[in-house]
């Protein structure tokens, strides 16, 4: 992986652009002395590392407005950063780059459950919007597995999922309105507590942009009543196939269940000995879990249970409580702790057409032979979302770059048999170099115009989402 | 022009020597009038694929939507997003086509509860204004890698391309529906009414209220629930002892017909003058109704997505919308030279007015492509 040549001049300029970003921050918000930038080096993709020019952590819109005044008039290229969860290293700086964190912007702005919206400061963590109205009966429904350590602005940049968008969707379908900051300073406002556009869509471009258009400093999102309960079934079968014609079966039965997991042999062993949930040993797991109150629950789950029978599963575990929920779920949500614990993993995330998934099973598993590395398959069924996580030792000479070029292999069969590089964890440096896979020249150029509406001098983000190659003549 | 497949789309639009005013079934004769040549894409016809297992359809933008709707029908499965049909409310004829849908993004009472048809779009293939065939999205339902195009082009009225192919996420029938009805409540009781049925567990899938102007007298207000059987039963009861206690129960076929005549405005079709479209906060709704019906106390309204969509009849020729509006409101129903005098979309501030300009130059770079329809 590649990253820009550092701008000399900026490098040079550094005390007198730090002394620049102090006079418009309050004290404390600039972060320059190299032992603390180190802090802001990488994000969740921890193989890739550079320290930033600097790291400024603005406390308000406007304070956000100034410092990109600043690095516009200066020529600076901004990374913006929310929690630094990303696994695609949409935050990964470079050394000439200024960091800008929205960390310490984390207020809730204006609760309003008559209109069921809340509007926040992107830098609060997504589990705690849905902290703040729990107790009154709401919760805000896209929930990334890192949720407890994610911002609002990174789920904005990504347009994040989590394992029950099945039902809620995304964040983009969750995200009403946003007060941005553009790439020249100025203070925009789109949408609000109102649906949909009134003139283009620009909320819809916005959100998976991945940092590049604007800076996001403050979400009116959707929020929802809790539902009176919620219960999962455990079924495991003895091939990817039939768990797969399951899945297909439930969907088309039309019963929509919050969400469907699967997890294959490889990793159904991993969390077993880390977890010790008590999963069966059997080549395909699925774990269902549907809403309502107890009578719709049952009547769902008893609806599942006979499509499931149907198909002879080696288990069929219906949880009685909530703590045989809490177990059914234990394995599946420690499965990539688990896969950790084994060895380095990365984690992929390309989506394909469910009625795809043994064929593209069968082939990881090949590929996986080829390359000698080992890949456990933990990942959302129900819309194809896969995670496979293939398995590495980063102190091993080569084994990154084959754990990459097996990755890579991964994705670009995802493309081929119809689906995409990225279902939510975005492209960011760690897909960048594969897009050709997915979209033609002209189709890269056509998003490539939309970067040059938004910031004609490509200062925000700008080595990341397109190859370099693509974007070098754009780029300062 | 009626090209016959997206290479003759594309050579037509290369072509092009002046503007073109674009069009799927020309049934939703909205915005600002456009001169030009009629470049329709009613030839561009068929569903190329549908999966049902995986709730993904793919059709070319002129496949009408009747027939997209008869094959989802037949493995129990539907558009979730409910699009309306315009014709009564225009009076317009011809074919709806699932590419005016998406361009249009065209949704119905069901968008308060599932979202809208740009949240079901999954991908497009357009061409657009230099005669280039693009593609944007794909076929699957969690898609990141890149721009959203998808959104930008949903709703996009053929100004920024013209979409050739369009996949969509679709949804299952459920069993059946039933609908709760009050009668006579004021707007603000009815709107605070569905705020709490909208509000509560019970997945209400529908919440509108036509006013006494809209319903022949008296107002109505109905808060659906749709599901399996019994759960539909249980969430009716838990709603008729709470927020809905005291409403009449309607369900199955009757309460079908309450949600299509919802759906396509019934009850403002025959009313005469323009028809008017605000998205607002719910809460607001009450109070832009009643300062409307001050200034013309002939308008009528019908409140969707529980208030946050509020259709107005008011008399032609008057602007309805007020200075600093939270929201948008659009011109869906006006004589020829009113869409010429007055601003159809929602006028945008400089800054977004700017950004907008920007994208059209961007994709249509000659200016040819329903231009000024949305206004800008």
């Amino acid at each position: 992986m590649q990253m820009p040549q550092p701008d000399a001049s900026i490098l040079a300029r550094k005390d007198r652009l730090v002394a620049q970003l102090q006079a418009i921050l309050p004290e404390g918000c600039v972060i320059y002395d190299e032992r603390e930038t180190k802090a802001y080096e990488c994000d969740a993709l921890s193989v890739y590392r550079c320290p930033p020019l600097c790291a400024v952590l603005p406390e308000t819109t406007e304070q956000v407005a100034a410092v990109m005044k600043l690095c516009h008039a200066e020529g600076v290229p901004v990374v913006p950063r929310g929690a630094g969860t990303s696994l695609a290293g949409g935050a990964l700086p470079t050394a000439d780059s200024v960091i800008l964190g929205v960390a310490r912007m984390n207020d809730v702005l204006d609760t309003d459950y008559p209109n069921r919206v809340i509007k926040v400061q992107t830098g609060r963590t997504n589990l705690s919007v849905t902290g703040a109205v729990e107790e009154d009966g709401f919760f805000y429904a896209p929930d990334p597995s890192s949720q407890l350590a994610c911002a609002i602005a990174g789920n904005i940049a990504m347009n994040s999922g989590g394992a029950h968008c099945l039902k809620y969707g995304v964040t983009t379908n969750n995200l009403m309105g946003v007060t941005m900051v553009m790439a020249d300073g100025e203070i925009v406002e789109i949408g609000g507590a109102h649906l949909d556009a009134g003139g283009l869509d620009l909320l819809g471009l916005i959100c998976g942009s991945e940092g590049q258009l604007g800076i996001v400093t403050e979400a009116t999102l959707r929020i929802l009543a809790k539902p009176e309960g919620a219960r999962p079934v455990l079924i495991g079968y003895d091939t990817n196939e039939i768990a797969g014609q399951c899945v297909s079966d439930i969907i088309k039965s039309g019963i929509l269940p919050v969400a469907i997991e699967f997890m294959d042999r490889p990793c159904i062993r991993a969390t077993e000995a880390f977890a010790g949930a008590g999963y069966p040993d059997c080549e395909a797991l699925l774990i269902i879990e549907v809403e309502g109150s107890e009578a719709e629950i049952q009547d769902q789950l008893d609806r599942i249970i006979t499509i499931a029978r149907r198909h002879n599963p080696v288990e069929l575990r219906e949880s009685g409580s909530e703590e045989e929920s809490a177990r059914i779920w234990l394995g599946r949500k420690s499965a990539f702790g688990a896969m950790g614990q084994i060895n380095d993993y990365m984690c992929l995330d390309g989506t394909i057409p469910v009625s795809e998934l043994p064929l593209v099973l069968r082939r990881i598993g090949e590929m996986s032979q080829e390359y000698g590395l080992d890949v456990g398959n933990v990942f959302h069924a129900g819309d194809g979302n896969m995670h496979p996580l293939i398995l590495f030792d980063a102190n091993k000479p080569g084994d990154l770059e084959k754990c990459e070029a097996f990755g890579a292999d991964i994705l670009k069969l995802c493309v081929e048999v119809g689906g995409c590089l990225t279902g939510e964890h975005g492209v960011g440096v760690e897909k960048r170099d594969l897009m050709g896979a997915q979209y033609t020249d002209a189709d890269l150029e056509v998003q490539l115009g939309v970067k040059d509406v938004f910031d004609p001098k490509w200062l925000l983000n700008p080595a990341k989402v397109f190859p370099l190659s693509t974007t070098e003549g754009r780029r300062a | 022009m009626t090209p016959n497949s997206e290479t003759e789309l594309a050579e037509a639009i290369t072509a092009a020597q002046g503007p073109l005013h674009v069009q799927g079934g020309g049934t939703r004769d909205i915005g600002a009038p456009v001169a030009g040549q009629v470049l329709s894409t009613a030839g561009l016809s068929g569903v190329t694929l549908y999966e049902p297992g995986a709730l993904t359809l793919v059709a070319k933008a002129g496949t009408p939507l009747t027939e997209i709707e008869a094959l989802l029908a037949a493995e129990g499965q539907r558009l979730p997003f409910e699009p309306m049909d315009h014709r009564p409310l225009l009076g317009t004829t011809g074919t709806p086509t699932i590419g005016g849908v998406v361009a249009a993004n065209v949704s119905g009472p069901r968008r308060i509860q599932v979202g809208a048809a740009r949240d079901f779009a999954l991908g497009v293939r357009f061409v657009d204004g230099t005669g280039q065939v693009l593609k944007n999205g794909g076929r699957v339902m969690k898609n990141v890698t890149g721009y959203d195009l998808v959104k930008l082009m949903a709703g996009s009225w053929g100004t920024l391309g013209v979409l050739s192919e369009v996949s969509l996420k679709v949804g299952a029938i459920p069993e059946t529906e039933a609908t709760l009805v009050a009668r006579g409540l004021e707007d603000d009781a009815a709107v605070a009414a569905l705020s709490a049925a909208l509000g509560s567990p019970f997945d209400v899938s529908g919440a509108a209220h036509l006013d006494a102007g809209a319903n022949g007298g008296q107002s109505e207000t109905r808060v659906r629930i749709e599901g399996l059987a019994g759960s539909v039963a249980y969430r009716a009861a838990r709603l008729g002892e709470g927020v809905c206690k005291g409403w009449e129960l309607v369900e199955a076929a009757t309460s079908a017909a309450l949600w299509l005549e919802v759906r396509d405005v019934g009850s403002l079709q025959t009313k005469p003058g323009n028809i008017w479209r605000f998205s607002l906060k719910p809460s607001d709704a009450p109070g832009m109704a009643e300062a409307i019906r001050r200034a013309h106390p002939e308008a009528a309204c019908v409140f969707d997505w529980g208030g946050g969509l509020l259709w107005v009849s008011g008399p032609e020729g008057a602007d309805l919308r007020p200075k600093g509006l939270k929201g948008h409101a659009t011109l869906v129903r006006a004589a020829r030279e009113t869409r010429e005098r007055l601003a159809v979309f929602q006028p945008e501030s400089t800054p977004i007015a700017a950004i907008t300009a920007g994208l059209r130059h961007k994709f249509d770079p000659r200016g040819i492509l329903n231009p000024g329809l949305m206004g800008g």
